[in-house]
């Protein structure tokens, strides 16, 4: 039995012998990591041909080799960045072996979102920018990179605030400008630079004054110009709503701005109470009585 | 009687867990997510649509199908992806790639809500098979970064990937 057992482990040590030197012919040195892009070799030792598999979700490549020679792949070859797995075989041999990919430290692309694009003038963060910073193969670039933001327009200071990436990304919060107009908004990381375009526009009505005055059986209101906090004429079109009441009656009448003053006729009610309103922001009340 | 209702529930806790394909997921803590509150339902839909991109790929790269990828990969992803099935196609190789753990870290939250990054220390097998031949099987630990944009109805995976650890 114990001469049985002898005879078991030493044909099994024997038949170990070739496999180990088999997997011995097939070794595989890589690289840790591989800037994407880049030129690179890999290792094999040993001789006879045999086949080289480099394979990730971004890229795969097969190519049959020589062993013992240095396997090169040229610039730009594998430009994907990820984790890679590589196999060697040869005749019924097998080497694994593993090695990433990194993004090219050089940035290429910006991934910039401004928002939003238009936004009302004096509002303390209401412009954020983010960046994601890629390289020329679109790969995140992963390693911290300083990124510029710049916001400047037709009034008011430029802003320009600077943020450090964190997995690729990067993003800040501007005030929107006192006055309003169009302002570029930059983000910049070495030579590269992406810009959006952000319109400021009034805010809400600070100041709506109206008079009036008779035209015969009618009464004419009209507005001063309607400006918001920051003394900007609010846009053409905004809707302003004058009221009349009388006897328990209402009479109401929408009128767009039109150059900056809303403008139109009501009947001439004596005692009537005329208001004004524009959004949620009421302006001054006549009573015509009083007036006349 | 105790005894054998504990065998019973144990053995069928085992043969659900062998016959499982769902890998084991763990999430991270979400309270340092940048400038935006992450609500509660929008971590689960991301989480949730980020681990079927997974099953998506896996499909896609074993059968060679890029238009399987549609439902679930936009912009670069997609693109990376859609090249490596054509590269694979060409060479005549298959990859089969099986995750079985997700630890999930959800890191940028964007202001204006339209990317959400998160980092994944993923563990999966993957087969290389070439001409339909199991060339190797490898089990994969690996670190996943992970930007996602919200479409009509579902977060969408634009880029997808892995980095050195």
């Amino acid at each position: 039995m114990k001469s049985e057992l002898t005879l078991l482990l030493g044909g099994l040590i024997l038949a170990a012998i070739p496999l180990a030197l088999a997997q011995q012919t097939l070794d595989l040195r890589l690289p840790r990591t591989v800037e994407a892009g880049s030129a690179f070799s890999i290792q094999s030792a040993g001789s006879g041909k045999a086949v080289v598999y480099i394979v990730g979700p971004g890229q795969v490549l097969r190519r049959d080799v020589q062993l013992g020679t240095a396997i090169s792949f040229a610039p730009g070859e594998l430009h994907i960045a990820g984790h890679y797995l590589t196999v060697l075989v040869g005749g019924s041999s097998t080497e694994n072996g593993a090695f990433d990919v990194t993004a090219a430290h050089q940035p290429a692309a910006l991934s910039f979102l401004a928002k939003p694009s238009r936004v009302p003038v004096a509002l303390h963060d209401g412009i954020s920018g983010v960046v994601y910073v890629f390289d020329a193969f679109q790969n995140l670039v992963l390693a911290p990179t300083q990124v510029s933001f710049q916001l400047s327009g037709v009034a008011g200071a430029v802003q320009t605030r600077t943020a450090l990436t964190h997995n690729g990304v990067a993003w800040t919060k501007m005030d929107s400008a006192a006055k309003e107009g169009g302002s570029q908004f930059v983000a910049r990381t070495g030579d590269t630079a992406s810009t959006r375009v952000i319109q400021q526009v009034p805010g809400n009505p600070c100041h709506l004054r109206m008079s009036a005055h008779p035209s015969g059986e009618r009464l004419v209101v009209e507005t001063e110009p309607v400006r918001d906090c920051s003394g900007n004429a609010l846009p053409d079109g905004t809707i302003v709503t004058f009221t009349e009441a009388y006897n328990g009656g209402e009479s109401t009448v929408d009128v767009p701005l039109k150059r900056g003053v809303a403008r139109t006729d009501m009947p001439a009610y004596s005692g009537a109470t005329i208001s004004v309103a524009t959004g949620v922001f009421i302006g001054n009340e006549i009573r015509w009585g009083s007036v006349r | 009687m105790r005894k054998p209702l504990v065998l019973v529930c144990s053995l069928l806790a085992a043969i659900l867990a062998l016959g499982s394909d769902q890998p084991a997921v763990r999430v991270g803590p979400t309270n340092s997510v940048g400038p935006r509150p992450l609500e509660k339902q929008t971590q689960t839909a991301v989480i949730r649509d980020y681990l079927q991109a997974w099953r998506t790929m896996s499909g896609a790269l074993e059968q060679n199908r890029a238009d399987l990828l549609d439902p679930d990969f936009i912009g670069t992803a997609k693109e990376k992806l859609a090249d490596t099935i054509r590269e694979q196609e060409t060479l005549g190789i298959h990859t089969r790639y099986q995750d079985s753990a997700h630890d999930l870290q959800l890191v940028f939250y964007s202001p204006e809500g339209l990317s959400i990054q998160l980092v994944d220390a993923v563990e999966y097998d993957v087969q290389i098979l070439d001409r339909k031949a199991l060339v190797t099987t490898q089990h994969v630990r690996a670190r996943y970064v992970a930007v996602l944009t919200p479409t009509e109805v579902r977060w969408k995976v634009r880029v997808f990937q892995a980095e050195a650890e």
